[in-house]
């Protein structure tokens, strides 16, 4: 059915783009190093804050607490790196990759784009910097306009931004196509006809259109097939080290976020927990929340598995609408204590470039 | 070799068997040769085709494969979800020793919901938005012990929130679905799943929704309910993680039928299908060191109308040509014990699998 339709890559030869083949030489590619963490960053976000404003519908309408879906997250993210964005369903990821990307009005703190502060930018000015930033979305399904064709949604950008590619945008929008791994002759095709893996190539076409600096990826593999997942993990990576872009890399799988960042960031009920280099955060996490995390995630290894000894967390996430005083974590910590309660911990530097926000941390192995 | 499990009907099993019960005596759940087809406007669609395994009381299997494998339809048909749509059936499904296949509707209703119980993936669709939590599983007991009155079987709900690790049970189950988070509608679906001691549970990707934090406290709860009721368990996911954790056996499908089955250990220690290592080499894991790449298997799934020739696997297969000839287009391969309990669909010989998986995949895991 509509899984078959643009078979474009059913046979590893016949593949228009070569990175999501299991070939031989898919081993050689070395990897890039770490990207440099020195000079202006890309994106610099300090204290960023965005609340929803709620109210109460009784005779009147009066306001009510706020919805503090991100609550003061700060981090910099440097040209052609990657920062993974981690944390249970509803503690603001998503919205805070909306909020540094402008798609949404921060209602604090302040947002810098390669050295400028972008927070309030509007306009013409605001309009020129979605050139440089782009977002990819979760759902393959519905982020697709279904009365489109493939190739009037990448070529979107483009018209947006009046801009006129060389040698015409059908040119551009087909080597686009080309280069995610498409095949350009489906040009004319509709959302419908391609299965799930394909269509999110689709929204990384349309987010490279402009060559853009930064693309948020909002949960891009979670709803694919794990074989899937692997074929359009390796093409972000290979467009990353081609265009030297940076990723905001938003999912709640550790392992595929351990995978394709080089920091990351653990957030919980719209606040940053811990933040670090991706091997010191996997390998010497501080924060009770991350060892929970971490402890959590399956281990497709029966032995090991038997063996593991977990931390299960109690209780539901809190409401960001009534976040618990002090630590936000502490109504499920097991480590709280009465100081918890009373004092909201900063985030303090334990070593260079690794930060927690936790009044008695601590390294633990966990997987 | 074991004598079908025929009882009450005539099975006339010809076809594969599944691995063999400890001790060699009748399982408690066992699938023969089921077929589940629906004819639609495009074709007939093979959803599950020739599927048989046993389950023990007290033990999990795993069943893993990509979406659109049958996964699903398979627990539906023992479900008998099935006889409501066009679907053309075959083969018999005997749960302690009743073909659900052919029992009749009265009787099936009796069985779903107290000898067996599903767990779904979204559990606004087993929870009605009208009714209160604590309602719907006082229902659910009353529908089978009609002599029960409603306050022993509301403290039993109650009891049932409660074991489930919902705090404030009594509080809790006078409200409304959309008054629980996700992990607590979960919860509360187990609960009502679990209310009257089930011997059969069948869970359809029931953490797939969750938080991996959320997600662990829910399988905690399923070992622990397995342990205390022994009851038999379906697992259904693509989780391969979840399946290490939960699972005895695992059972791999791929275009409606089995290609893999056998012991955990076995399939995660000496897995022999191409399309097991595909699985097993695409997933990022925490616990091995990071790969500075991916082995995605390339191609899509297939389309369960128009099934691939030969190998439903051939198109994605990296070791078709290791096989002579166009075998691998053409001959349906047929599902072999490979070692004891260990069946395996594929054309390479057993000696082939063990040494490419040995020199090519293992050092890649
Ligand atoms: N009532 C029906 N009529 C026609 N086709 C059906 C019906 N139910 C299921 N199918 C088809 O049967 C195949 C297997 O479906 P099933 O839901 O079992 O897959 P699955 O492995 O559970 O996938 P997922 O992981 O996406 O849920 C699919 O191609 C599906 O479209
Ligand atoms: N438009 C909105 N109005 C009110 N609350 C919202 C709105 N958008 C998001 N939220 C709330 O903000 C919190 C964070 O949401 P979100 O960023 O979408 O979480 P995530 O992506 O991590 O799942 C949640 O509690 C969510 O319900
Ligand atoms: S500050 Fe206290 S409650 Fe918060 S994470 Fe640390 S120990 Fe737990
Ligand atoms: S039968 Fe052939 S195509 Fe199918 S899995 Fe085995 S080697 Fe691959
Ligand atoms: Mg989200
Ligand atoms: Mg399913």
């Amino acid at each position: 059915m509509t899984d078959q339709t643009p078979q474009d890559t059913a046979a590893p030869s016949g593949a228009a783009f070569p990175s999501d083949t299991a070939s031989a030489t898919d081993t050689m590619v070395a990897e890039q190093p770490a990207p440099s963490r020195e000079g202006t960053p890309l994106l610099r976000l300090t204290e960023m804050q965005k609340y929803f404003p709620q109210f109460r519908q009784t005779l009147v309408r009066r306001p009510d607490n706020p919805v503090k879906a991100v609550d003061g997250i700060s981090f910099d993210l440097y040209p052609g790196e990657t920062i993974g964005l981690v944390g249970e369903s509803g503690c603001g990821k998503s919205t805070a990759g909306r909020t540094m990307l402008r798609l949404l009005d921060p209602t604090g703190g302040t947002i810098e784009f390669q050295g400028k502060d972008i927070t309030t930018v509007k306009g013409d000015h605001l309009r020129k910097l979605r050139r440089e930033m782009q977002m990819v979305f979760q759902d393959p399904y519905g982020s697709l306009n279904p009365r489109q064709t493939v190739g009037s949604i990448i070529a979107a950008p483009f018209e947006i931004q009046r801009i006129k590619p060389d040698g015409g945008t059908r040119k551009a929008v087909q080597e686009l196509m080309a280069r995610v791994g498409l095949n350009p002759e489906h040009y004319n095709r509709y959302p419908h006809e391609f299965s799930g893996g394909q269509r999110q190539r689709i929204g990384v076409a349309r987010a490279i259109a402009l060559r853009p600096q930064l693309i948020v990826c909002d949960e891009p593999v979670s709803a694919l097939d794990v074989s899937i997942q692997a074929q359009v993990i390796n093409l972000l990576e290979d467009i990353q080290d081609e265009l030297g872009l940076a990723y905001v890399f938003i999912a709640h799988d550790l392992s595929v976020v351990r995978h394709i960042s080089d920091r990351v960031v653990v957030m919980y009920l719209g606040k940053v927990m811990e933040e670090a280099e991706r091997d010191t955060l996997y390998e010497h996490p501080q924060h009770p929340y991350t060892h929970a995390l971490l402890s959590a995630v399956p281990t497709p290894d029966p032995a090991r598995a038997a063996k593991k000894d977990r931390i299960l967390l109690t209780g539901d996430l809190p409401s960001p609408q009534n976040p618990p005083s002090g630590c936000v974590f502490r109504t499920r910590c097991p480590k709280a204590q009465d100081r918890c309660a009373a004092e909201i911990p900063l985030p303090v530097e334990i070593t260079p470039g690794h930060r927690v926000a936790c009044h008695f941390p601590e390294e633990r192995q966990v997987i | 070799m074991t004598t079908p499990t025929s009882t009450t009907t005539s099975t006339t099993t010809t076809a594969e068997r599944a691995p063999v019960a400890a001790g060699g005596h009748a399982a408690y759940l066992s699938l023969r040769d089921v077929k589940v087809h629906f004819p639609t406007d495009d074709g007939l669609v093979k959803a599950v085709d020739g599927l048989s395994f046993d389950l023990e009381r007290g033990k999990t299997i795993g069943i893993v494969g990509e979406s659109g494998s049958g996964k699903s339809v398979t627990s539906q048909a023992i479900l008998g979800l099935h006889r409501r749509t066009r679907a053309q059936t075959s083969g018999s499904i005997i749960l302690d020793g009743e073909d659900l296949m052919t029992i009749k509707d009265e009787r099936l209703r009796q069985l779903r919901g107290s000898k067996m119980a599903m767990v779904f993936q979204d559990p606004l669709s087993a929870l009605h938005p009208y009714y209160t939590v604590g309602s719907q599983i006082v229902e659910g007991i009353r529908v089978h012990h009609h002599d029960m009155s409603k306050s022993v079987a509301k403290k039993r709900a109650i009891e049932m929130l409660g074991r489930v690790g919902i705090p404030n049970p009594a509080r809790r189950a006078d409200q409304y679905p959309h008054e629980f988070s996700g992990g607590m509608r979960q919860r509360a679906m187990i609960a009502m799943a679990l209310a009257n001691d089930p011997s059969l549970l069948i869970a359809d990707e029931p953490t797939t929704a969750l938080d991996v934090t959320v997600q662990a406290q829910i399988l905690d709860l399923m070992r622990d309910l397995q342990r205390e009721f022994g009851s038999a368990i379906i697992m259904i996911t693509h989780d391969l993680g979840v399946v290490a954790e939960m699972a005895d056996d695992i059972l791999v499908m791929y275009g409606g039928k089995a290609v893999e089955h056998g012991p955990v250990n076995e399939v995660f220690y000496k897995p022999e299908h191409p399309y097991a290592w595909g699985l097993l080499s695409s997933m990022p894991r925490l616990d091995r060191a990071r790969k500075s790449r991916l082995d995605p298997i390339p191609g899509n799934p297939p389309s369960l109308i128009n099934v691939p020739s030969g190998c439903a696997f051939h198109p994605r297969c990296t070791f078709r040509d290791q096989v002579p000839g166009k075998t691998c287009s053409t001959v349906v391969p047929e599902l072999l014990e490979s070692s004891p309990q260990h069946l395996v669909r594929c054309h390479l010989t057993p000696a082939q699998r063990t040494d490419l998986f040995e020199s090519d995949i293992k050092p890649r895991l």
